[in-house]
């Protein structure tokens, strides 16, 4: 009776400890967005979304962080378009011709990989280049290293997508005598709502992403106008403002902030609903 | 009578049949061209880490020429100016910083994956991941104000007080060596948290993965739920919780921009939780901008990013092919 009480007790006692552990998580994710809209939203402003910063900006003075704003949405358009293009074809290409063989196992390692490794080093990779080949901080440079990033995001993530797709869709499909890139494009068809949240994903993975772009894409004041000059981003714009020891300044880094935290959140929260209202083309 | 009708008919078929097979030699040339496309991007993707470490290897050379391997790893001494690289200081403050990070997250981490393997029904897990991904998409920038509002503040007036008048009269390591807040323990806390997605996850996947016959067998045999869990982690789990820990260790290795705004940035090899330290991706991305100023100093600096790369590279090798075996079956 006693050692059936113990091994109750036992049973409850983890059930809540784990159950603390994630409500613990809960309650800090509670806090980050809590303390975030709570600092950023005092010095949000019309004045500070719409322009890009003014003479004086870093000492308090008018404008905004319109530059980073679109600097960012341009990097991680860039970025998602391009990892977008070389990850699509390879994922397909590894469901379609690859097979259960060893290429695509080689190939998803890698990808996983690459998930893992720190974005400062891709940035530091993307800076070597840059000196190999002679270019100075830009807009391309920023977007090729920040599609390096997100490009194993991508992949893996539309890879797992293309995974759940019905095994007996292949059988049909070349059984009418398709080859198989017709196949390929029935199959990319059955699984475009997944690529929309896998694309979606990236971007906003991609937007937030500070230690890719520091040293390729550079900071300016100016709004982006080429892709052979620096843009700003907004994550930067956080942390220059931030490194100002000015307090106006700083709590307009808290509302830059908070911009970056809503734009993120938005975009996850498409991501989310992409993938489970999208999908009228799809084969159940 | 009828064989004068037959005539068109079987010219017209005799006409028609040769085109389809000029229609299908193009379908097949497509084919093949457009799988020989593909295969070479897929070998590109594949090849590009061991590009990225190739071209890091060259611009570090002329340091690794410079300098024997052990006294750049050992030495103390960080003055690129006098031509001293010590990387000593960077490595203990990044492996610090990590550690400090993983005590903090990996219970609490390990714990919340095997609830969410094992005791979770899918609606309740339905509103519990969206949670994990959120943490998870947070940008490190927001993490390092959230750290500089919150945590720094908490560290500096409560815990570090209370720290240094309890454990730190006994303990060296847990004295409050530095007054601002910002260290070992404020960035490890963030890292922490950022981490702490990640390792869930993937205990989670892995245990989800054990055979469901051992789960039965348990509890057919009057196990509770939590000696079940105890038995499955025990005998299906622990390798795979070893790998999640390992790829919570290796992200948190390479986080930049929090770490580098919570951690104080000072050259030195910390020695309590409260010290500042300067973890590597610190170390490049506050100084890119005066490579070009100083010899070697840029080759320095990629050899951080090469440490970087080679430490997670070697540790998400492991880890893969440990949690690819497990979930294999």
């Amino acid at each position: 009776m006693n050692r059936r009480k113990v091994r109750k007790l036992k049973e409850h006692f983890f059930l809540w400890l784990m159950r603390c552990f994630l409500a613990g998580a809960g309650v800090v994710l509670g806090l980050i967005l809590g303390v975030i809209v709570w600092r950023g939203a005092g010095a949000l402003s019309w004045e500070m979304v719409s322009q890009p910063p003014q003479g004086g900006f870093y000492l308090g003075q008018g404008g905004g962080i319109l530059n980073a704003i679109t600097g960012s949405l341009y990097l991680a358009l860039g970025a998602t378009l391009l990892a977008a293009l070389v990850a699509v074809p390879v994922v397909l290409y590894m469901h379609v011709y690859g097979g259960n063989g060893r290429f695509p196992h080689i190939l998803r390692l890698s990808l996983d990989i690459m998930w893992g490794i720190p974005s400062i080093v891709y940035g530091a990779f993307g800076f070597s280049l840059m000196l190999l080949l002679g270019l100075r901080a830009s807009l391309l440079a920023g977007v090729i290293t920040l599609a390096l990033v997100v490009l194993p995001i991508l992949a893996r993530t539309f890879d797992e997508v293309v995974r759940l797709a019905p095994p007996h869709l292949r059988e049909t499909t070349l059984a009418l005598g398709t080859t198989r890139l017709e196949f390929l494009a029935v199959l990319l068809r059955q699984t475009v709502p997944g690529l929309v949240t896998a694309v979606l994903l990236a971007f906003g993975r991609g937007i937030g992403d500070a230690a890719a772009v520091l040293f390729t894409a550079g900071y300016t004041d100016n709004m982006p106008e080429s892709l052979l000059r620096p843009a700003a981003s907004l994550p930067l714009a956080v942390f220059y403002q931030l490194s100002t020891p000015f307090p106006e300044v700083q709590a307009r880094a808290y509302a830059s902030a908070l911009i970056l935290t809503l734009l993120v959140l938005a975009v996850s929260l498409l991501a989310h609903l992409s993938s489970t209202r999208l999908g009228r083309n799809v084969i159940r | 009578m009828e064989v004068t009708r037959d005539r068109p008919l079987l010219k017209r078929s005799v006409g028609a049949l040769p085109r389809p097979p000029l229609r299908n030699q193009w379908r097949t040339l497509k084919d093949s061209g457009a799988r020989t496309g593909f295969a070479a991007a897929a070998t590109a993707v594949c090849l590009l880490v061991v590009l990225m470490a190739l071209t890091l290897v060259s611009r570090s050379w002329p340091l690794l020429q410079a300098y024997p391997l052990a006294d750049l790893l050992t030495g103390q001494t960080w003055q690129p100016l006098h031509g001293l690289f010590g990387f000593a200081p960077f490595i203990a403050g990044s492996l610090a910083v990590t550690l400090v990070a993983m005590v903090i997250a990996v219970i609490p981490a390990v714990f919340s994956g095997i609830y969410l393997a094992e005791y979770t029904s899918n609606r309740a897990r339905a509103v519990l991941k969206p949670l994990l991904d959120l943490l998870v998409g947070i940008p490190s920038v927001v993490y390092g104000l959230w750290g500089i509002l919150f945590i720094v503040p908490l560290v500096r007036d409560t815990i570090g007080p209370w720290s240094d008048r309890t454990l730190g009269r006994f303990l060296p390591f847990f004295a409050r060596t530095n007054p601002s807040g910002y260290g070992l323990l404020s960035a490890g806390f963030v890292l922490a948290v950022m981490a702490f997605p990640l390792i869930a996850a993937v205990t989670e996947e892995v245990l989800r993965s054990a055979p469901r016959e051992m789960r039965e067998t348990l509890l057919a045999l009057g196990a509770t739920r939590w000696e079940t869990t105890q038995c499955v982690v025990r005998h299906a789990g622990l390798t795979g919780i070893l790998a999640a820990v390992v790829l919570g260790f290796s992200r948190a290795f390479g986080e930049t921009l929090a770490v580098m705004m919570l951690v104080g940035n000072t050259v030195k090899i910390p020695a309590s939780i409260f010290d500042a330290a300067y973890p590597l991706p610190a170390l490049i991305a506050n100084n890119y901008g005066e490579i070009m100023s100083v010899p070697l100093y840029e080759s320095a600096l990629m050899g951080a990013a090469l440490v970087l790369l080679l430490v997670v590279v070697a540790f998400n090798v492991l880890a893969r092919l440990v949690i690819g075996r497990l979930t294999e079956k």
